[in-house]
């Protein structure tokens, strides 16, 4: 019926270490409620039936950071609330990894001034950009497959620690 | 009542204030007072029944630089008895801006206050919290002011991650437990 069906007589496959760790890694990559802006509306709606992330796995939105292993910076980002948002990344677990979302939270968007941070990647270490203002849900969802695919990659031994 | 009869009615009740009314084009009433008069004037404009302007809608500033007197602080009164609204401005010299604030008679002034503070660097003398609203605690500069530099590029400060040593971490959670009991 399914994977059954293409099993040989002997129940077993083989595999490495890494490869199963890494797909378990990439199929379950939880985000943590964290929202900052109008972004955050599209994150939602990626989360909700109509895209529907959960076909990805990234659908349990974790109240607390220390259950997540995404940080979706979705928003401008004051530098008021730079403290914040790296005290939150602090808490996540290792492996965890940030997207950032939209021309704000990239490279600072509309709001070239004083009181919003150019880039959240002064803060945090980034690892997917998702261009858009605000991005639509699809591109978000592309954002979290090509995360996915930099999962994929990753060695066991290089695991970054930031 | 325009602001013609309001001014009037207040250089009665408070004697020797220098208090005019200013044309507006929305016509909303407006008068202008001098920053050492404020405290009188704003006494009088919430204690008199026949003003009893007691709702502090807003405190703002402008800044009209390079004009002098350089800043306007504004204060919008509601009378909600009477049902009067008004406008009264204080101008303030481009040196060292600074007037008595009216945290004692409105209680709502203070975080009114201390956000025109924040964003024009206009201290009001006697404010029993004069701290920042908006922005952070060690910004410098007052970003509202005309010749601010909009487009400033600063490092923005992120906070050190909170390190503990073991032997910390195990006492932290001791007390924790002690604590719970």
């Amino acid at each position: 019926m399914g994977l059954e069906s293409e099993l040989p007589d002997i129940p077993i496959i083989t595999t490495t270490v890494e490869q199963v760790v890494n797909w378990a890694r990439r199929s379950s990559i939880w985000p943590v409620t964290f929202g900052l802006a109008c972004c955050a509306i599209e994150m939602m709606a990626m989360s909700c039936s109509r895209y529907d992330v959960a076909r990805f796995g990234a659908e349990v939105f974790r109240g607390s950071p220390r259950q997540s292993d995404l940080m979706i910076v979705a928003g401008r980002l004051s530098r008021k609330m730079a403290p914040a948002l790296r005290r939150i990344y602090d808490q996540m677990p290792e492996p965890k990894w940030v997207i950032s979302m939209g021309a704000c939270a990239s490279v600072g968007g509309v709001f070239d001034n004083y009181a919003i941070v150019q880039g959240v990647d002064q803060i945090v270490p980034v690892d997917v950009y998702v261009p858009g203002c605000p991005p639509r849900p699809e591109s978000l969802i592309y954002g979290i497959v090509q995360l996915q695919r930099k999962i994929d990659q990753q060695k066991l031994r290089a695991v970054k620690h930031a | 009542m325009d602001s013609t009869a309001l001014a009037a009615v207040l250089q009665e009740a408070a004697p020797g204030a220098a208090i005019e009314p200013a044309p507006t084009a929305d016509l909303h009433t407006t008068i202008y007072v001098s920053a050492d008069d404020l405290p009188a004037v704003a006494q009088a404009l919430r204690d008199r029944p026949d003003l009893a302007f007691d709702f502090l809608a807003e405190i703002t500033a402008a800044d009209y630089w390079p004009r002098q007197p350089r800043y306007e602080v504004v204060y919008v009164l509601v009378s909600i008895a009477n049902r009067l609204r008004l406008r009264v401005k204080v101008r303030l010299p481009a040196d060292d801006p600074h007037v008595a604030t009216v945290c004692r008679i409105w209680p709502a002034a203070n975080w009114l206050e201390r956000e025109v503070w924040d964003l024009f660097g206009i201290a009001f003398d006697g404010h029993p919290d004069p701290r920042r609203l908006l922005m952070p605690e060690d910004w410098d500069g007052f970003p509202l002011r005309k010749d601010y530099p909009v487009q400033i590029r600063k490092t923005p400060n992120a906070g050190q991650p909170l390190q503990v040593t073991e032997e910390e971490f195990r006492q932290n959670v001791m007390k924790d437990r002690l604590t719970r009991g």
